[in-house]
């Protein structure tokens, strides 16, 4: 597990006029509909609390209007917070005062916009050099980085193209680009592929996970789309009507979903293709522990073929340096690919210990 | 039902008092500081006899050149170049040359002014809603009170010449830039800014970098009419001892010269065309990488 390097407490945004007594009444112990009802403020956001990780993709799922996109901008301050506090490597982000803010914005954190926000007036090569050119560094640099980054995302040979001039799935590893040619630590991605059609959308997220193996950034991963943010999301925040109800690693979102409306959520997910062996795997037991052997993140599905091609009744499940850790039997197979009813989570909810954030064992020898 | 009848109006010695202080007023006013004004505006007048006789003395190919030069600069297109070229031609054909370099030379100058004053108020307006709900009853004013009403204090002032002709020509043509740089900045996508703001662009940088560039169109069409304003204004300027081709109209109107009237007039027209033809194809080209939908 990486160290904490954003952190997000008691965070609140209420809009309206006077969103500070309305924070007075709030922290009284408001509700959301009596709020909007007697003052007409909205309740943004509510009591956010979330710590990601460094070096990690974190998703924040949510529908629209469940305060995914004023979320990420509350990180950055595009857009005031109300009441909390966001941590960015130790430094207090309200705190700052406009200068630093800008500076923080420049060096640490860049940011992708769902609907791109390229300059239009900019060409391609200008688009990508924006950060460096706000930064004050010198053209020959802007340039040697810009052009490195543009071949990095695979458009070489369109630097001097205008926005306009290319498709959407173009326009946004533009603004990829343009996002990672600051070299800022953190991402933030605002619904960045939910514009684009679904190949395309596939796609870019390759871009992204292939981008991510190799430069390890901390990545803030807005989306609607559960599939999206089960491929992408090393960690998953979901965000309801402006608070977050559930946040875990996507395999375990999809093993124990906290209530019926995230249950709902998962509903269409292809299991088998999502959840991991190791998620659903049992100890090692003294005899039989010979058998095909499977790396410990493969998915269900991939699992299957092999019991269809082995006679064995069960596998073997390996981690990474090759040390056996589980074992998995066709029949665990198949009870492993049936939802979670909403029975299970109501008996699940009424237990204890049933809310504490599950980290899988073979998720930490990984 | 006297009240009814009557309108309870200021009676007519009071109403004449209250003309007598206000003229008596502005005319000390005039008085105490008319030479100051004049010498504050003397380098202006100094601009303006410098680049009249610049443009009269030239030799006229040059002109021509510079002409066909600027044309193309701004709208690459062939047959504006040929288009303008051929206008000054058959103006110089038709023995209006002085005059329209003089009238070139104040409708230059008038440029010049408003685009360097009214291209910051704009900007000043697009900041905040305040200012703009001060400047914009302003703009109403100088658009609409008849311009033979302010000139009268500009010529109290500053008298008989090329300087008050020229204020009461920016005054009359300011609006549109202001009105046009302040709504183009206004219009800019706010994505687009957010982005700016998201990369940690200061003021001055997002500005400089995204606003004015992304608002030039709409500036430029705020030029453009500008530039039309100041050459309709040229006739009533020439009252106010404006040399140029509205002295030519002015005599062809008080003396029925038909034929005098019209020639300069479409010599004004003609400058007007090519202005504005120019201008506008600029214009197009500024806004041809964002056309298409974004």
């Amino acid at each position: 597990m990486g160290d904490t390097f954003i952190s997000i407490r008691h965070l609140y945004k209420i809009f309206g006029r006077d969103p500070e007594s309305a924070m007075n009444r709030v922290r009284k112990g408001m509700e959301k509909n009596e709020l909007l009802e007697l003052t007409g403020h909205v309740l943004g956001l509510s009591d956010i609390n979330l710590e990601m990780e460094q070096n990690k993709v974190q998703v924040v799922m949510g529908l629209s209007g469940s305060g995914k996109s004023t979320l990420i901008r509350l990180l950055n301050r595009l857009i005031e917070p109300t009441a909390g506090e966001v941590l960015i490597d130790g430094a207090d982000v309200l705190a700052m005062d406009a200068k630093q803010l800008r500076e923080l914005r420049r060096q640490k954190m860049s940011m992708v916009f769902q609907r791109f926000a390229l300059f239009p007036h900019r060409t391609v090569l200008e688009n990508t050099g924006y950060g460096l050119e706000i930064q004050g560094a010198n053209q020959k640099i802007i340039k040697k980085r810009a052009i490195r980054w543009i071949e990095r995302v695979g458009l070489s040979g369109y630097e001097n193209y205008y926005p306009a001039q290319l498709s959407g799935g173009m326009q946004q590893r533009v603004g990829l680009a343009r996002a990672l040619s600051t070299d800022a630590e953190i991402l933030l991605m605002d619904e960045a592929f939910s514009a684009l059609d679904p190949l395309i959308r596939t796609e870019m997220q390759d871009i992204l996970l292939d981008l991510q193996e190799e430069l390890q950034k901390t990545i803030v991963f807005i989306t609607h789309d559960l599939d999206e943010a089960l491929r992408i999301g090393d960690n998953i925040a979901i965000l309801r009507d402006g608070q977050i109800i559930q946040t875990d690693n996507p395999q375990n979102i999809l093993m124990n979903p906290v209530d019926t409306y995230v249950a709902d959520f998962m509903k269409d997910i292809n299991r088998a293709r999502v959840l991991r062996v190791d998620t659903i795997m049992n100890p090692l037991d003294s005899d039989a522990n010979d058998g095909p052997s499977l790396p410990s993140s493969t998915t269900l599905e991939q699992a299957l073929q092999v019991f269809a091609e082995n006679s064995s009744n069960h596998i073997i499940i390996v981690n990474r340096k090759g040390e056996k850790i589980g074992k998995l039997t066709l029949e665990d197979l198949i009870m492993g690919m049936k939802r979670p009813t909403i029975e299970k989570i109501k008996e699940d909810l009424s237990s204890p210990d049933s809310f504490k954030p599950i980290t899988t064992a073979s998720r930490n020898i990984n | 039902m006297n009240f009814f009848n009557e309108f309870p109006s200021l009676g007519r010695r009071d109403l004449m008092e209250l003309r007598r202080t206000i003229d008596n007023g502005f005319r000390d006013f005039s008085r105490e500081y008319g030479e100051a004004l004049e010498n504050f505006f003397n380098p202006l007048l100094q601009f303006l006899i410098w680049l009249e006789k610049l443009m009269i003395t030239a030799p006229w190919p040059i002109i021509i050149l510079v002409i066909a030069f600027f044309a193309w600069m701004g709208s690459r297109s062939k047959v504006i170049v040929i288009g303008s070229a051929l206008c000054f031609l058959a103006i110089g054909y038709l023995g209006m040359w002085k005059d329209t370099m003089s009238t070139l030379a104040i409708i230059s100058a008038a440029t010049l002014i408003c685009i360097g004053i009214g291209i910051p108020i704009g900007i000043l307006m697009s900041r905040s809603d305040r200012i703009q709900r001060i400047i914009t009853p302003i703009l109403d004013v100088m658009q609409t009170i008849p311009s033979f009403v302010y000139l009268i204090p500009v010529v109290m002032l500053l008298g008989i010449g090329k300087v008050p002709g020229l204020l009461a020509v920016c005054i009359y043509a300011l609006p549109p830039i202001v009105r046009l740089t302040n709504l183009g900045i206004r219009l800019v996508d706010k994505e687009v800014l957010e982005a700016a703001d998201a990369f940690g662009a200061s003021a001055i940088q997002r500005l400089i970098g995204v606003q004015i560039p992304l608002a030039l169109p709409n500036i430029f069409a705020g030029v453009n009419q500008t530039i039309m304003m100041a050459l309709s204004m040229v006739v009533i300027a020439s009252m106010i001892g404006v040399k140029g081709l509205g002295v030519p109209v002015l005599q062809a109107v008080s003396n029925q010269y038909l034929a005098l009237g019209l020639m300069n007039g479409l010599a004004i027209v003609a400058l007007a065309i090519i202005f504005d033809r120019v201008t506008q194809q600029l214009g197009k080209r500024l806004q041809k990488h964002q056309g298409l939908d974004n």
